[in-house]
């Protein structure tokens, strides 16, 4: 037996939806140099941020977005019930760290830069089920940590390939009460990871863009909804490339003229040398925070569908020969 | 054997294949050549105008190699410690990555970037992270090659 607030194949809807009453982003200075950098709450002078290493840049990072979202409220730690965080290191360090900093009770996320969905929806359901009264859903990524992780040391000379997409230095969070003013989170589609055999690492954009539309195409269909239902439909790191793919994608699936974009597009100038565009978990998450919601809060959006997107594989399948299984969640978050 | 279901995933596969060679942008040879060709070439013309003039001085021909490639070696590590080699990799491609400034770049760069994980586990442990093959596979050859000439001579 379905469950009672599940609709159609992968979505749920929410009793009482979850309202996003406070959120902040901080990002790197590439980040701030792109046509938003009025947005976001605090750009970094440069990527250490006053830290040793590009690790500990990115867990202050994330815990400094936590405290300026909560700032707003005039909030303190102590007075959340759960944090849900996760970022894309080894062992989700950054989050881990921050957490300890914060002692918010926590749980951390793995969904590569799908995590700022999945930290939204899951925060929702804990929400919506009376579990808690306040979490704070929250990503982040730092370009170097990711580039070292992922690929070559930083002062490598390579050639990158012009698909390949640039790591935002970023972080996201939102605090989710169960009541309060702000723009509601209304239901949430859960992705299944889906892989199409892509195996270039150099490309992730066209590797995601199926489950992208995958996840789109079914939270459309589960709630009988227009293709023009949303204001805007945002997925998160396709890029130039993957987001031409979903595109097309678009056009085989029948879903008619979505008012869609892509966040890895809009973070960055055309001429900031970021290949097919920006990726990772902050990438989505600073969207999110920065621009996307004060648009929302300004009433130029009404009714947007966050759909952050994750390549899951790591170096080491990648060198096995294995392909890039991706997943997508979409969140539906709209003013009343 | 396969299943229809798997044959059915193979096709969609394999269409999904397609649509991404027509949309993905395939690199710019013709420029990323050139510039290959101009900054390789300039860096072997550079040590060559050391090398000769080394020789003008009365230097012998094997010291002065050797003195070129310590040189070059030199300049290279600075340039990457001073960041700029990375920016002429990006448009060079193997123009900066064959010569041997492209070797010193690839150890130094790893030096630099697991230097915070310490001496030994750092910058000791991983610092041929990403020259190694090329010490192993040119280890390989050089004793293959030597192998040859030991049967044949």
């Amino acid at each position: 037996m379905p469950g009672r607030k599940k609709r159609g194949q992968q979505t749920v809807v929410f009793d009482n939806p979850p309202v996003l009453t406070a959120w902040a982003a901080v990002v790197g200075p590439k980040e701030g140099e792109g046509p938003w950098g009025q947005d976001f709450d605090y750009v970094l002078d440069d990527y250490l941020y006053g830290e040793q290493t590009w690790e500990l840049a990115e867990y202050k990072m994330l815990r400094e977005t936590v405290k300026m979202a909560l700032n707003k409220r005039n909030l303190l730690p102590e007075d959340v019930d759960l944090l849900l965080a996760g970022d894309l290191l080894n062992q989700i360090v950054a989050s881990n760290f921050a957490a300890r900093d914060l002692e918010i009770p926590f749980m951390g996320l793995y969904g590569a830069c799908s995590t700022m969905a999945e930290s939204l929806s899951l925060g929702a359901m804990l929400l919506d089920g009376d579990y808690y009264e306040r979490v704070v859903a929250a990503a982040c990524s730092h370009h170097y940590t990711a580039e070292r992780q992922y690929r070559f040391p930083t002062q490598q000379g390579v050639q990158k390939a012009p698909s390949a997409q640039w790591t935002a230095t970023a972080a996201g969070a939102v605090l989710l009460e169960a009541s309060g003013s702000g723009p509601g989170l209304k239901g949430v589609t859960v992705g299944k990871v889906i892989d199409m055999g892509q195996t270039d690492a150099n490309d992730m954009g066209s590797a995601m863009a199926a489950a992208a539309v995958h996840t789109i195409k079914t939270h459309l269909d589960d709630l009988n909804l227009e293709s023009d239902y949303y204001d805007l439909i945002v997925s998160g790191d396709l890029g130039q490339v993957g987001s031409s793919i979903a595109r097309q994608l678009f056009v085989r699936y029948g879903i008619i003229d979505p008012n869609y974009k892509d966040c890895g597009v809009l973070l960055y100038d055309q001429s900031q040398a970021v290949g097919s565009g920006g990726s990772g978990c902050g990438c989505s998450a600073c969207m999110l925070c920065g621009p996307l919601l004060k648009k929302m809060q300004k009433g130029e959006i009404k009714r947007l569908l966050l759909v952050a997107t994750g390549a899951l594989m790591s170096p080491v399948t990648s060198f096995q020969g294995q392909s890039i299984p991706c997943i997508a969640h979409a969140v539906a978050i709209e003013m009343d | 054997m396969h299943t229809p279901e798997q044959k059915i995933k193979e096709i969609e596969k394999q269409e999904y294949e397609d649509l991404i060679n027509q949309a993905k942008p395939k690199p710019n040879l013709a420029r990323n050549m050139v510039w290959a060709f101009v900054v390789g070439g300039l860096i072997c013309m550079l040590g060559q105008w050391m090398i000769n003039l080394m020789l003008s001085r009365g230097i012998s021909l094997a010291d002065a190699s050797s003195a070129t490639s310590c040189i070059l070696i030199f300049l290279a590590a600075l340039f990457t410690g001073l960041g700029y080699y990375n920016e002429l990799g990006q448009r060079a491609g193997a123009g900066s990555i064959v010569p041997i400034t492209g070797f010193a770049n690839a150890i130094v760069a790893s030096a630099l970037e697991y230097k915070r994980e310490g001496y030994i586990f750092g910058v000791g442990a991983r610092i041929f992270s990403v020259a190694g093959p090329t010490l192993v596979f040119g280890f390989v050859i050089a004793v293959l090659v030597g192998l040859i000439r030991v049967f044949l001579s």
